[in-house]
Order: structure tokens, then C-alpha cells, then sequence
């Protein structure tokens, strides 16, 4: 009898695995180890210390970037993701119509623009409102944050409301409920885990966002990871690993909630 | 009263159209106990749906009453449905699936209570009051989808097969269960199912449907005894088809010859013609006997033993088989066994000739 295909066992498989997971994951890992050096150096080991973390925790820049980040990126979740509700809605809850696949490549657009394009766009296009009006907020970060953020809210939220019973919906029309009161008591219950799911996806990808917050953003308003790109340009310390550590830490702990909330059990 | 007249419902263009419903005209009646009766594709689903207000029918009109159903989105429909997959409300109790539809209309909440005590008694349900939907077995699911589709006391009742999902035993009780239902309430029903017996025992009148059409629409006993078309005698209960040459018919009265050249009378429906057609005969409505003056004589093939009736098959001479079936009654024993020459029997007036 001829041996089934199996892919471990081809020649190379757990070679090229290896490499992969090292080149992903060490760099990673000497990054956290790193930031507990109580040395100086990013590269000399010096013994453990929090040092850097208390260095950057006092650190007011820090302090106020990292405030910064979390207030663009509460906004540009909660923007996003009411669009991507109504984004999901209208394009699983109407009847097949034509130009749907363009409909649906617009709202992913941001997924398939370089990142690079779509900032030196925004940078151009804000130049021009900022001339006009003076206005030099943070509204046009937490703008662009979530327009590059709907698509990321949208697929969770679609997988949900595609994987929803229909007749469910129906039984409630049937039962006299307005299309708006079977949203609201019927439809909305059952795609909460789909809307958190995306709020905290979105929450995530805006606050690590470097490319376009750098090019958008106006003089003192760096967010976290823009903070970080311009304390690279200088001396590095350690206090940098730290911060990672803490934003790596933030990103997990979401990605790990992200799957559990969307297989949440209708 | 339900008026549905010439209603088509059209899927796809071009070469890929294709007809759910093929001009249906029918009338259901107030408190009646109406089935849609027919094969999976038939289109007895999409009727139902399209008087719910879940299917647009491309062409015909729907009225209740004389208002026009077909202008009102589905929750402005009198009308309430038991869905086939139930679907009963997962983050809401019990009490809050029947409940919902009472608080859709404005109800006052003393009624809505009251209301919804008596559908829970009526559907034998109290007990399960603050349950999740998730935490009640099938049949029970089907009561609570039953009591929350009446609590809102609709003029009509639609029914989607709901109870395919249920196993033999609780099936039964739920058709006489349903039937009690219909007469207490005084409440319309129509009723969908692809299960011939389930048709009979239940109904006051079916319409069976094949393709998109009615074929049929009579009472239980109608369409048994005096199915119109090879199809509508094929779908319910079991028929022998004999080829026989209509000589003439008077009313719903025809002479026949039977393929034994013996001569009898059989009924007629309307637009039956005369010369060659298809006699369809109940295999109860026959017995078996001696070769000897008896209508048509064979061989005997196989006994099957039912319990309750035995099925006798006989290879008619010269032509198709034929299967009779009797009774297990105390002293009705037929003294017969495979291979021998038998004669098959049956009065006047009981085959049907069919209108195909």
C-alpha cells in the first residue's frame, strides 16, 4: 500500500518552518528581553531591572503621546465601526444588485491602496482644508484613522451578519416589528459580538499606525508609534523596548479577545 | 377569506427563468383547515411565503378580505407564521418569544401577561417560561413557536411543515394536537406539507401542487377517491394504473373495457374523453379471488405481510402488475400462495378514469 502524502515528511518542510518561526518570533523576543536590561545598551546585557519602564512611564511625552493614541484611536474605532455596521447592513441585507462587487472593493479599498499613497493623498488633501480654515486638531488624524479602519471593522461585523438566520429577521417582521425594531431587538442583539469584535480590530490597527499618522499629523502631535520613530533617529535606549513591550502587550491581549468575542455563540 | 388569483412568481432571466408559481388561483375560506400539498420544488413554500409577504409574486393578486395583501410589507399582514426551522428568537425566553409579537402591536402590558399565560397553557408550555430557547427540546421549540405565532390572534395561521422536524410519535400527537388548535381558535390556517398523510388526516380541504400549479383542490376524501391526474392519484396513497379504452361517458359516469376485454363502469372527472386512458384503482378498493369470473386474471407474485393488511401482487395476464391489498381482520384469511392463478375484482364505480 502507497504511503499517504504527508507533508512533514518532505524534505525541507521542518528546515524552512523553522526559519520562518525564528525570523518571526526572535526578534521579537530579544525586543522584551531587552527591555528589562538594566544597562544602557540594547545590545549589551547589563542584568534585570524595570528601570526603563519607570524611565518611560515618568516621561511626559510619552505620557502625552500615549494619551494621544488612545483617544484617536477610540474615536477612529467608534467611527468605523458605525460605518461598518451600516457598510454590512446594506450590503447583506438588500437584494443582489449590479455594480455589488464594486461596492464591496470600495469599502475594502483601503486593504489594496498602498498605505504610502493614501497618506501622501491625505497629507495634500488636509494641507489644502488646514490652509483654508486654520484648523489644526487632531481631527485629522482620527479621520484618516478611520477611514483605513472600516474595512477592518466591516469584515467581522459581514461574517456575523451573513452567518445570521434570516428567517429569524423574518419571524420577527411577520410578528408586526418595523424593519427598524427587528434591527434594534432582534438583528443588533445577535451582532454585538461581531461589532466588539471589530471596534477592538480597528482599535488595534489604529493605534499601532505609523505611515499615515506621520505624514498627517501636525508639529506636537505624535502618537505612540511616531514618538518612537523619532526616538530611533536618536540615541536608542532601551525605554523604547519598553514601550513596545507594553503596545505588543496591549495588541495581544486584543487579538486574543478579537477571537474569542467572534466565536461567541449567537 | 384569501383570495390569491393568477399569481405567478418568476425566478431569474432569459434562459435560467424559471417558474416558483405558475398562475395560482385559489380561494381559502374563513376557519378552514387548508393544506398546500406537494413534492420538495413545487412551489407550496413560495405560495405560503408570498402570502406572508416574503415573496413579491411576479404577476397576480392577493387580497384578505378584500384588501389588498400585496401592497403591505410583511409586519402590516394580519397574518403570522410558524416557520419550519422554528426560528424562535436564541437571546430572548420563552415568555419573550411569545410574547413579542403582543409588544410589536402596543399591547398593554396586563394583556400582553394574560395573553401570553393562556397561549403557554394552551401549548402546555408554563413550566418552561424563563428558558432559553437553547434549553427546550425540539417539540417544545415547535409549541413555542405554534403559541407565539397565535398569541397576536391572527385572522390566518401559515404553517411551513412544522412538523418535519419532529420524530413519528410526537408528530402524531401534534397533528391532532394542531387540528384542535384550528377548531378552538376558529383561526384560518394553511398548512404546508410534502406528507400525504399528514394532508388527509389534518386538513378540511388540499390543494395539491406539482411544478408550480395546482393541480387539485378538494376535500381529504376528494382528492383520494377521485384523483383528476396520474400525478395528484400517484402523490397520495398508492394506485394501480390500468391502461383501459374509454367506449363512453355520460356525466362523471364512463363505460370502460379493460385490458381483459370485460366491461365495467368507472367514474369520470370532468374533461375526460373518450379512447384510449388510465384507470387508477385503489389497491384496498380491490379483492382477490378465483380467476374464474373475475374482472382480470394473473399470476400470483409476492405476499407482503404489514401487519395491520397484507399486500397481495399480481402479474395481470397479458399486462402490468397489480397489487391488492386486504385487511388483517379475524377470518379474513385468503387461502392463496405465490404462483398461483388468481382473479382480481372490483364494483362499479370505483376506479377513477384519470384526465391524463
Amino acid at each position: 500500500m502507497a504511503k499517504a502524502f504527508d507533508v512533514r515528511k518532505q524534505w525541507g518542510f521542518t528546515t524552512i518552518a523553522i526559519i520562518c518561526f525564528v525570523t518571526l518570533y526572535l526578534p521579537v523576543i530579544l525586543l522584551v528581553i531587552y527591555s528589562f536590561n538594566a544597562g544602557s545598551s540594547v545590545a549589551i546585557w547589563e542584568g534585570v531591572s524595570l528601570r526603563w519602564y519607570r524611565s518611560a512611564w515618568e516621561n511626559t511625552q510619552v505620557q502625552e503621546a500615549t494619551i494621544r493614541s488612545l483617544v484617536i484611536a477610540l474615536w477612529a474605532s467608534g467611527i468605523s465601526t458605525s460605518a461598518a455596521v451600516l457598510a454590512a447592513l446594506a450590503t447583506t441585507r438588500v437584494r443582489p444588485f449590479k455594480g455589488y462587487s464594486a461596492v464591496f472593493a470600495a469599502i475594502n479599498q483601503p486593504l489594496m491602496v498602498p498605505e504610502i499613497v493614501t497618506a501622501v493623498a491625505l497629507l495634500i488633501f488636509f494641507a489644502g482644508i488646514k490652509v483654508q480654515t486654520g484648523y489644526t486638531g487632531l481631527a485629522y488624524i482620527i479621520i484618516a484613522h478611520a477611514a483605513f479602519c472600516i474595512p477592518f471593522a466591516y469584515l467581522p461585523i459581514r461574517a456575523r451578519l451573513t452567518g445570521m438566520d434570516l428567517s429569524l429577521e423574518q419571524a420577527a417582521a411577520d410578528l408586526y416589528a418595523t424593519p427598524f425594531q427587528v434591527f434594534r431587538r432582534i438583528t443588533l442583539p445577535q451582532l454585538w459580538p461581531g461589532i466588539l469584535a471589530g471596534a477592538m480590530l480597528a482599535f488595534v490597527i489604529s493605534l499601532d499606525d505609523v505611515v499615515i499618522t506621520e505624514f498627517v499629523k501636525s508639529a506636537g502631535q505624535d502618537t505612540l508609534p511616531t514618538y518612537m520613530l523619532g526616538q530611533l533617529r536618536r540615541n536608542i535606549t532601551p525605554e523604547v523596548n519598553a514601550i513596545s513591550t507594553v503596545l505588543l502587550g496591549i495588541s495581544v491581549t486584543m487579538v486574543i479577545a478579537f477571537f474569542f468575542v467572534s466565536r461567541i455563540k449567537k | 377569506m384569501i383570495e390569491i388569483r393568477n399569481v405567478s412568481k418568476a425566478y431569474g432571466a432569459g434562459k435560467s427563468r424559471f417558474l416558483a408559481l405558475d398562475d395560482v388561483s385559489v380561494t381559502i375560506r374563513e376557519n378552514e383547515f387548508f393544506t398546500l400539498l406537494g413534492p420538495s420544488g413545487c412551489g407550496k413554500t413560495t405560495l405560503l411565503r408570498t402570502i406572508a409577504g416574503f415573496v413579491d409574486p411576479t404577476d397576480g393578486s392577493v387580497s384578505m378580505n378584500g384588501e389588498d395583501l400585496l401592497k403591505l410589507p410583511p409586519h402590516s399582514r394580519p397574518v403570522n407564521t410558524v416557520f419550519q426551522s422554528y426560528a424562535l428568537f436564541p437571546h430572548l425566553t420563552v415568555r419573550q418569544n411569545i410574547a413579542f409579537g403582543l409588544e410589536m402591536l402596543g399591547k398593554p402590558k396586563a394583556e400582553i401577561t394574560r395573553t401570553v399565560d393562556d397561549m403557554m397553557a394552551l401549548v402546555q408550555m408554563t413550566a418552561m417560561a424563563d428558558r432559553q430557547t437553547g434549553q427546550i427540546s425540539g417539540g417544545q421549540q415547535q409549541r413555542v413557536a405554534l403559541a407565539r405565532a397565535l398569541a397576536p390572534k391572527p385572522k390566518v395561521l401559515l404553517l411551513d411543515e412544522p412538523l418535519s422536524a419532529l420524530d413519528f410519535k410526537l408528530r402524531k400527537d401534534m397533528q391532532i394536537e394542531l387540528k384542535r388548535l384550528q377548531t378552538e381558535t376558529g383561526i384560518t390556517f394553511v398548512f404546508v406539507t410534502h406528507d400525504q398523510e399528514e394532508a388527509l388526516t389534518m386538513s378540511d380541504r388540499v390543494a395539491v401542487m406539482k411544478a408550480g400549479s395546482i393541480r387539485q383542490i378538494g376535500s381529504p376524501r376528494d382528492i383520494y377517491d377521485r384523483p383528476a391526474e396520474r400525478f395528484v392519484a400517484d402523490f397520495i396513497g398508492d394506485t394501480n394504473f390500468i391502461p383501459v379504452e374509454v367506449s363512453q361517458i355520460a356525466g362523471t359516469v364512463a363505460q370502460i373495457k379493460l385490458p381483459s376485454g370485460k366491461m365495467i363502469e368507472a367514474r369520470a372527472v370532468e374533461g375526460a374523453t373518450g379512447g384510449a386512458s388510465t384507470l387508477a384503482v385503489r389497491p384496498e378498493h380491490a379483492t382477490l379471488g378465483i380467476a374464474q369470473d373475475a374482472l382480470m386474471a394473473g399470476t400470483l407474485k409476492n405476499i407482503v405481510y404489514f401487519g395491520t393488511d397484507t399486500h397481495y401482487h399480481v402479474d395481470l395476464d397479458g399486462a402490468d402488475s397489480f397489487v391488492v391489498r386486504a385487511q388483517n381482520t379475524p377470518g379474513n384469511k385468503l387461502d392463496f400462495s405465490v404462483g398461483d392463478a388468481v382473479g382480481i375484482t372490483f364494483p362499479p364505480q370505483v376506479g377513477q378514469v384519470l384526465r391524463d
